[in-house]
């Protein structure tokens, strides 16, 4: 058994004949950790659907895109790479409050949770401040398809950041209650996963939503949709 | 874990009964509320069968209500009552015990998982009570019908079923990581993964369906929302409406199915792979032999998991999409029909060369194995891509569907609740109104389902108010459409049997003991019966063998449980290895 | 004991229904009796594992139920028999399979002389178009569709001047000529289904859908609505009339073209 691990040895074996009990079960991953894993999963797999709905519509002969032409609402992209610059900023700082936890460094972590706090709710007042940009443009959900994948998409993922600023907030709570690392590394290092997570879903929305038409239809190819 | 220990125990009747963190409080929350909206949707069957059997005989079934009862009946039956009561139920009853923890590994939200799941069934049944009333769209809930003019409940029903859809998905997702990752993290010692019980394998990977199939309803729910309450296009095309054009344009209603059925067909699994896993495990324990080809049973469970994502478009080979799709769908959906077969195949020869107890449990697990077969068989018809043609949308689907996730699951259903209902109470139910339930059920639903497929055979289409004037359905289809409706109302009567059963046996049902069965797994082995906050008093379970050793050769009696060591069971050490595998000699 | 006495007679009754029930295909009046064929074989193969599961499990409980000192066999796996099974069960498959996919092949096949006809459908009514004798149908785009122009045919496309309208839900075809259904719908999902032509498929709004077929028996056979549809979705009736060239001729030059129906005076 030792020799040969994996799932597929482990669903090889034969349960009916005895075998040795194993020693007093290692310390694993934390239950929240593997939690957080496979909640990762569903939410990959939500906004990967997303996704493939976007590229069939975007094939769908109305599909006007958002960004390449004077007059389309993304002319700029501006607003959206700072939003962009604000969500790894948030990322980074996170990253850096997690490393400095683990070090039992408590002021460091602290500043570090509250940057990244600061700069994700930037990152959200920025998304809005985009949407306010679209409507003030004449752009509104209904107005093309394009548009509603947006309005849809980036409202999707601001709710999940939203809900990570809760988990956020309870760390931020906790780095404070503490009065050492021990019981507040762990939180932060899952945020500063699940912050990871959700900037990467951001770039490929971002992608997405910026892309011509004919990367798209590109893109769907590959899926094999047609 | 020490917040689970003795001391933790919660002692108000709130934090008890009400707001409790317990597993096993919860499921029986969560199994109470699934069977009172199912009680709801067997009544509306109940009418839109005296509306088929007898047409007009109640006017106040008018074609809008038919169609609304068509759909909060299928809806309720396949996600608030099955998906709810196997997962939210079953699993949270059973997981912990049966893989030897203290509890599930984020009680929090398991309550929290509960509530959520609550406020849905609420959001739902508000329906009833709108102006317009709830969604008349069909289980399936396809646009652009299902928020257009012309169909019922367009104007409230169709929002509130969508919202509460939505709810529930949220619910079953804090549910699903909590029966993954107790599967995976909470194992006591000893309890490796092909140590578990198949009730835990079907529940467990039931659970993995639901969590990355519910997404693509999420998906769906949301975009049809906009649809219907911003005016967008994700799914609307271009559309002349009783005289009116509409201002949407350019969507497509085929990629609302693409995606509904992506999420629907592993919702099938979701209902059937822990009914599979828990008949497999009523059948060994009654007929006191291991479960023949236990390896090839995990095995076909993580096969039909993994396949049931591959094969949803067996539902549109009529939709208009990509005709050369029906190859590739076609030929995946009877692959999966290879390792479903191996199941029935396996449970049949479980019972061969046993020792069969036919007490309720066993009577509903041996009417599981015939019409889920007669079910499964079905399925062969319709996912062969061209034979689908002519009796997709006939009463062959409605029979098919109702043997393969109505009738077997709850079967299953029963069964589950005869065997554990000791566990949860310390009685048993009362055998005679068991059986009584049993026989009318079993016989009744293949009354009520049998005919029905030479109804589709005729060509009878499914969703029809009714038949009045139709020349190629001879007369005599109405007759078998009122004998049919009289089956069904019997069935549904009898069901009544059940629920007192439920009431009576709770103080006059013939006291259990822990483990009136003589069955080897976990749950049978907690201290006290019923199993107390923390399920195992001071010390976990260690797991020494598999959750199979009944009628070991050379064992003084016909089941050795898992927490037994293997030099501990009586008797059983001393014969010779080879002999006691006896099975190995066939490898 | 009564488990297996009903089990055997759940198998009697099943196949006894089976042979003496009234109810059973309509006569086919198409050219799909291969896929007929196809049904029959899944009828066979199914029907026989059907009647071998019920009776295994009878007779196993027949000769293993409990008895005083009876004591279950040790058997945890058996490969070679659980491998034969298994190749069984994919022989099986594959005989139903391989037959249903080529009969599915000819299905989305249409032979190149298929003459196009379109369907329309409304809430809840069918119409029908034929091409005119350019042999084309004009464009359609919901924007056209009013009452005097039901179909949206594009007034500006020559090709659909001479179309022909059928504005009722009876729709004449010619006796043994294939013909091309091409389903529309104006407002929500529909399906064309006759039962005695066994295809059927679904009408889309926004795009076109198609089957084809040769209807080989003359008659008059009903058409029904196979996709939910709304309230009246039940009651959605059209007619097919398959008669000789002649009739089907006489017929036809006697529903208005797209011109004639007023459709281009806009
Ligand atoms: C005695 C029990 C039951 C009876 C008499 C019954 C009866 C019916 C009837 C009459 C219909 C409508 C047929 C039509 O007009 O097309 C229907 C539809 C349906 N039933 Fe049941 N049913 C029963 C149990 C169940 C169960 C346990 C399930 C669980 C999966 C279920 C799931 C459905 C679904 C999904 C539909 C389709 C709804 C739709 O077409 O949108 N039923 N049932
Ligand atoms: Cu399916
Ligand atoms: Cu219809």
């Amino acid at each position: 058994m030792s020799a040969r691990s994996g799932i597929l040895a482990a669903l090889a074996t034969k349960p009916w004949l005895p075998q040795p009990l194993p020693p007093v079960a290692a310390p694993r991953l934390p239950a929240a950790t593997v939690g957080l894993r496979v909640l990762l999963g569903v939410i990959g797999v939500l906004f990967g659907l997303f996704a493939i709905a976007l590229l069939v519509r975007a094939r769908l002969p109305d599909w006007q895109p958002l960004a390449g032409t004077p007059t389309s609402p993304l002319a700029g992209l501006g607003p959206l790479w700072t939003n962009t610059a604000l969500l790894a900023a948030s990322s980074l700082a996170l990253q850096a409050a997690s490393g400095a936890a683990r070090r039992g460094r408590l002021a460091a972590t602290r500043f570090g949770l509250v940057l990244a706090g600061a700069a994700a709710l930037a990152f959200l007042a920025g998304q809005g401040w985009v949407w306010w940009l679209f409507i003030a443009t004449g752009h509104f959900v209904a107005s093309h398809p394009a548009a509603s994948f947006f309005y849809l998409l980036t409202g999707v993922h601001g709710l999940h950041l939203a809900g990570g600023l809760v988990a956020l907030g309870r760390s931020v709570a906790r780095a404070w209650r503490e009065r050492s690392c021990v019981r507040v590394h762990a939180g932060v290092a899952r945020c500063a996963l699940y912050w990871h997570f959700l900037f990467a879903v951001w770039l490929v929305l971002f992608a997405l939503l910026a892309s011509p038409p004919a990367t798209l239809a590109a893109l769907a190819d590959i899926c094999g949709i047609r | 874990m020490s917040e689970h220990d003795a001391h933790g125990e919660p002692r108000s009747f709130w934090t008890k009964y009400v707001w409790s963190q317990d597993h096993k409080v919860i499921a029986i929350q969560y199994s109470l509320t699934a069977i009172a909206v199912g009680l709801v949707a067997l009544v509306l069957s109940n009418l839109m069968r005296l509306q088929l059997g007898f047409p007009g005989a109640f006017p106040f079934i008018d074609p809008a209500r038919y169609y609304q009862f068509v759909t909060m009946h299928g809806m309720i039956m396949v996600i608030y009552l099955l998906t709810a009561l196997f997962l939210g139920g079953f699993g949270n009853y059973l997981i912990p015990l049966m893989v030897g923890a203290r509890d599930m590994v984020f009680p929090y939200l398991n309550m929290l998982s509960f509530w959520m799941y609550l406020l849905a069934v609420l959001v739902l049944m508000a329906g009833f009570f709108v102006p317009g009333g709830p969604t008349g769209a069909g289980w399936t809930l396809y646009p652009p019908q299902a928020i257009l003019p012309g169909t019922p409940g367009t104007e409230w029903g169709i929002v509130l079923m969508l919202v509460s859809l939505l709810i529930f998905i949220v619910a079953a997702t804090m549910g699903g990581l909590n029966y993954v990752t107790t599967v995976l993290q909470a194992r006591t010692r000893g309890m490796t993964l092909l140590r578990l019980p198949l009730t835990v394998w079907g529940i467990f990977v039931a659970s993995i369906l639901a969590l990355f199939a519910f997404p693509a309803l999420f998906v769906s729910g949301v975009m049809m929302l906009f649809d219907k309450l911003l005016g967008t296009s994700f799914f609307m095309p271009a559309i002349v409406s009783m005289g009116q054009p509409l201002k949407h344009a350019g969507g497509s209603p085929v990629l609302f199915q693409h995606l509904f059925w992506f999420f629907g067909h592993p919702e099938v699994y979701i209902v059937a792979l822990p009914a599979f896993g828990i008949i497999s495990d009523l059948i060994s324990t009654h007929a006191r032999k291991n479960i023949f080809g236990y390896r090839m049973m995990v095995w076909a469970i993580v096969a039909i998991g993994g396949l049931s994502f591959v094969v949803w478009a067996h539902h549109m080979y009529v939709s208009g999409m990509n005709p050369y799709f029906g190859y590739f769908f076609a030929t995946t959906t009877l692959v999966i029909a290879v390792p479903t077969a191996i199941k029935v195949y396996n449970w049949v020869l479980t019972l061969w060369r046993g020792d069969i107890h036919l007490r309720v449990p066993m009577l509903f697990a041996i009417g599981f194995i015939s019409t889920f077969a007669i079910g499964g068989l079905t399925g062969l018809f319709l996912g062969n891509v061209s034979v689908d043609i002519p009796l997709s949308d006939t009463y062959f689907v409605v029979a098919h569907f109702h043997m393969v996730m109505g009738v077997s699951p709850v079967l299953a259903i029963f069964g589950g609740i005869y065997h554990w209902y000791p566990k949860l109470t310390g009685r048993l139910l009362d055998e005679r109104l068991g059986k009584l339930h049993f026989w009318v059920t079993f016989l009744g639903t293949y009354a009520i389902y049998m005919p029905m497929h030479y109804l589709g055979f005729l060509g009878m289409p499914r969703r029809y108010y009714a038949y009045e004037g139709y020349e190629f359905i001879p007369a005599s289809a109405q007759d078998l459409n009122a004998f049919i409706t009289v089956a069904a109302l019997v069935v549904g009567v009898t069901q009544l049997v059940f629920l007192f059963n439920l009431a009576w046996s709770l103080r006059h049902g013939r006291p259990a003991g822990p483990n009136p069965w003589g069955a080897t797994t976990l749950e049978w082995q907690t201290p006290d019966t019923p199993p107390r906050h923390g399920n195992w008093g001071e010390t976990l379970p260690e797991v020494h063998r598999w959750a199979y050793d009944y009628s070991v050769p050379g064992a003084a009696r016909d089941f050795i449980p898992q927490n037994v060591p293997q030099s501990a069971a009586p008797a059983g050490d001393d014969a010779p290895p080879a002999d006691r595998h006896a099975g190995e000699g066939h490898a | 004991m009564a488990m297996v006495i009903a089990l055997v007679v759940i198998v009697v009754a099943s196949v006894v229904f089976h042979f003496a029930s009234p109810w059973w295909f309509t006569p086919l009046a198409s050219n799909w009796e291969q896929l007929d064929d196809t049904i029959l074989i899944t009828l066979v193969i199914t029907g026989a594992v059907f009647v071998a599961v019920n009776l295994f499990v009878a007779v196993a409980i027949l000769r293993f139920r409990h008895r005083e000192g009876h004591r279950a066999a040790f058997e945890p796996e058996n490969r070679r028999l659980e491998g034969r099974l298994t190749l069984l069960t994919t022989v099986g498959i594959v005989a139903m399979l391989a037959p249903g996919l080529y009969v599915y092949s000819e299905m989305i096949g249409p032979p190149a002389d298929a003459t196009g006809v379109e369907v329309l459908g409304q809430q809840w009514q069918w119409r029908f178009r034929f091409p005119g004798a350019d042999g084309r149908l004009g464009r359609t785009d919901t924007r056209f569709v009013a009452l005097d122009n039901p179909f949206g045919v594009n007034p500006d496309d020559p090709a659909g001047r001479d179309d022909v309208l059928v504005d009722s839900p009876e729709l004449h075809l010619p006796l043994g000529r294939p013909v091309l259904l091409l389903l529309r719908s104006r407002d929500v999902l529909h399906d064309f289904f006759v039962p005695q032509f066994r295809a059927k498929m679904d009408l889309v709004p926004g795009l076109v859908s198609r089957f084809w077929f040769t209807p080989t028996r003359a008659g008059r056979f009903e058409v029904l609505c196979a996709e939910l549809c709304g309230l009246a979705h039940y009651n959605m009736r059209g007619l097919v009339v398959v008669e000789d060239e002649a009739a089907f001729r006489t017929w036809l030059a006697a529903q208005p073209t797209f011109v004639a129906a007023g459709g281009e005076g806009r």
